[in-house]
């Protein structure tokens, strides 16, 4: 019933509109485009209109763009993507529309095509008319890229300036289509003086926003509400800011989930509040990943590589990634480390960079050294060789001060291996 | 740098797998390393587009409007709207080599991909050294690497690896070993023959043999053209290995073989390719040099001698594929209908 009500309205439009065709109203319709251009954007030539009430379900969105593009503010909305809430916003325009036929229902999208009467080519108009047409091709009412539309969007242009990756962003159509849609003056520029406030540099919020798109579409207020606490809990603005920078999505958690995450650490850990604190500054992907992993990889050090509790808080305060290492990773290097180049417990714990390091790398350098005749790890014997200097430098000074070969000869011996 | 980089891309280079590695690693490795180069160049100038503003004549007392064309910088190549220039590359790779093995493998870039099949085709011939263990030793580092090597084989092999019980028996000696060896390598010279699919009773057949150009024509098992000991030091032995379409396994049952001709079991620690065709460990490059660099050196650097070999082999292949032909001058004493046969046989 809906429906036939809506059609008769239609018929009567198209009436009328062929009368006003048939009329000699001529300056009328060339009013129009006139009014319009003087807000300064390119309206779609006359001739487009013709198809647009004829098929009125699929052009809709063309006499969308046309009309909207009067709207400087909402130059973005013209550009969305398939969805049919693209059409929404631009029904809000409509009502703005000067000479709009009132008595229909504002679903209705006919109803923006009686105020451009048909216009046909071969009708002759002035040199002052014919400069306002301005014919430019249309944009793609749907793309899988936000290239087509950077240059026409304004929002675009900024982010692309300040730094934000779109070539990544545009992978999340949801978030592309926010991007669209959102206007940089009302919405984004909230959204940059708060990160600013929180202690993001200026050239760090583009890596900030290409990791953190869906910062957008959270509250201001409960963002604010979530660093409030943050500070409650004695973390410094530094260490905010740093946790933030490092961390993209730890402001999306809510206040009881990071409440959680830092209780578990505290628990899990047993460590005094200042230490829990350092650890999760240094390393604040652990309050927003996956607790799973961290819970393996303790109960992995307790049991299976036999490391005392004391012994694996010294090792985390000072190497925090290894809550995060891959499991089978670290039972390798550990295998490696323990059983075949006969290091105890004791000496591992002082140096925990090893768990850090690419097994290849212990490997091809133990084995060169052993190739001399160097590999001494005793801290008593002479010639000692700790881990540390093992792992953490570079090859260069490896082979000058450590094994006392040239960077040629250790090529050569890793050639044999 | 981006484009001028990638013309350079193009063609074989040999890289040093270690063991360990599985060779897809390597590849995507070497992928990366070399799209991380690409990318690093200088980003492409950004377009300009045309737009026609409107804008009151200058010059004109009455509000005239007219067009202006006006070039605007736009966006449309920004490297944060497109992405990296360069997202993929083709690399295809040589003669594989498994997780345990190490040495020489050759890759190939672009167009050089091509040439990986005629490579192969070409039946360049390939070294691998290895060394073996006659016994089995109880130390935990041997033993993990013992059966390491042999998990990609079937059972049998971790079996083999378990043993312990065959201690070094006395009565392996070199003389015993090299015996054995000549007797693998007469039988294998016998596969090669029969496999090239060449009559050796005609002339040139004969005369490629002598220079050691035989090579099999399509898929074979291993062959192996030589093989010697350099090293016996009872337990351990290395042994020097020239050969053709192997593949680690059975190179690792050549091993387990040996053992039982032997009287005794002996299995493989290291299997090691120092030379693929004319791939040395020299031309290698190591992991701290796999970047765009090193590998567009690297295959400028090999470029000539693969062009020769493969215009090498290509002719060969076209001497065996010629048909009689009337001016083919031939110094062979069979009849005409005779040889005539036995070059079709050839085929």
């Amino acid at each position: 019933m809906a429906l036939s009500a809506q059609q008769i309205p239609r018929w009567f439009n198209s009436a009328k509109l062929r009368s006003l065709i048939n009329a000699a109203q001529l300056t009328k319709c060339f009013t129009r485009p006139g009014r319009t251009l003087l807000h300064g954007f390119s309206a779609q030539p006359q001739i487009s209109s013709d198809n647009c009430f004829l098929q009125w379900g699929f052009k809709t969105y063309k006499t969308s763009s046309l009309w909207n593009s009067s709207q400087s503010t909402s130059s973005s909305s013209q550009e969305n993507n398939s969805t049919q809430s693209s059409l929404l916003p631009s029904m809000d325009e409509q009502s703005q529309k000067p000479q709009k036929i009132p008595s229909f229902d504002s679903e209705l999208f006919l109803e923006e095509l009686d105020e451009l009467p048909p216009l046909s080519p071969m009708q002759p108009i002035s040199e002052e008319e014919a400069i306002q047409i301005i014919a430019d091709p249309p944009l793609p009412p749907a793309s899988f890229t936000l290239r087509d539309y950077v240059d026409h969007s304004e929002t675009l242009q900024k982010l692309v300036l300040l730094g934000v990756d779109l070539s990544k962003i545009e992978k999340h159509t949801e978030a592309a289509n926010l991007l669209l849609r959102l206007d940089f003056e009302k919405d984004i520029k909230q959204m940059l003086l708060f990160l600013k406030d929180v202690g993001i540099e200026d050239n760090q919020l583009g890596a900030f926003l290409t990791k953190n798109h869906a910062i957008f579409s959270e509250d201001l207020e409960n963002l604010k509400i979530r660093v409030a606490y943050l500070h409650s809990k004695n973390f410094s603005k530094a260490d905010v800011a740093q946790m933030v920078r490092k961390a993209p999505f730890l402001l999306n958690f809510s206040v009881e989930r990071l409440d959680n995450r830092l209780g578990f650490f505290q628990k899990e850990l047993e460590l005094s509040v200042k230490k829990t604190r350092d650890l999760v500054v240094r390393l604040p992907r652990l309050l927003t990943g996956s607790l799973e992993p961290v819970k393996e990889n303790m109960k992995v050090y307790h049991l299976e590589l036999g490391f005392k509790h004391n012994e694996i808080q010294h090792m985390i305060t000072r190497i925090p990634k290894m809550l995060t290492a891959n499991k089978r990773k670290l039972t390798e290097t550990f295998d490696f480390v323990h059983n075949v180049m006969s290091i105890p417990h004791h000496i591992i714990v002082k140096f925990p960079q090893v768990f850090n390091t690419r097994l290849f790398k212990i490997k091809e350098r133990h084995l060169f050294l052993t190739y001399l005749g160097r590999a001494q790890y005793d801290p008593a014997k002479p010639n000692y060789i700790s881990l540390d200097k093992l792992v953490s430098i570079p090859d260069e000074i490896f082979c000058e001060e450590i094994a006392k070969a040239s960077v040629q000869d250790f090529d050569k011996f890793l050639k044999t291996l | 740098m981006g484009s001028a980089g990638l013309s350079r891309l193009h063609g074989l280079f040999a890289v040093y797998k270690p063991p360990g590695l599985k060779w897809k690693h390597l590849r995507d490795t070497v992928e990366l390393q070399l799209l991380k180069g690409l990318n690093a160049g200088k980003p492409p100038t950004p377009k300009q587009r045309v737009r026609f503003l409107l804008g009151p004549m200058e010059g004109s007392e009455e509000t005239e409007l007219t067009l202006t064309a006006t070039s605007v910088p736009s966006l449309v190549n920004h490297p944060l709207v497109c992405g990296p220039a360069f997202t993929h590359l083709k690399i295809g790779m040589g003669h594989r080599l498994d997780t345990q093995a190490s040495g020489v493998l050759v890759l190939g870039v672009g167009h050089g991909c091509r040439l990986l099949t005629d490579m192969y085709d070409a039946h360049l011939t390939k070294r691998i050294l290895w060394g073996s263990t006659q016994a089995i030793t109880k130390h935990f580092f041997n033993d993990r690497t013992l059966r390491r090597g042999c998990n990609d084989d079937n059972n049998y092999w971790r079996t083999c690896a378990l043993t312990t019980t065959c201690l070094f028996p006395d009565h392996v000696t070199r003389e015993k070993l090299d015996r054995i060896l000549a007797m693998i390598q007469g039988s294998h010279q016998k596969a090669l023959v029969m496999y090239s699919n060449l009559d050796l009773k005609t002339q040139e057949a004969y005369e490629m043999a002598v220079r050691g150009l035989i090579r099999p024509m399509n898929k074979s098992p291993m062959l192996i053209t030589g093989i010697r000991c350099l090293h016996f030091a009872p337990p351990e032995f290395l042994l020097e290995v020239q050969c053709m379409h192997e593949t680690q396994k059975e190179l690792r049952k050549l091993v387990h073989e040996i053992g039982l001709e032997l009287k005794t079991t002996a299995v493989c620690s290291q299997v090691r390719r120092t030379r693929d065709g004319f791939f040395t460990l020299d031309s290698a490059l190591l992991r701290t040099q796999w970047d765009l660099r090193n590998i567009q050196d690297a295959i400028r650097a090999a470029a000539p001698q693969v062009a020769a070999e493969l215009e090498k082999s290509l002719a060969r292949r076209l001497d065996t594929k010629q048909l009689p032909s009337p001016g083919w001058s031939w110094e062979s004493q069979g009849p005409s209908s005779t040889f005539g046969l036995e070059r079709g046989a050839g085929h």
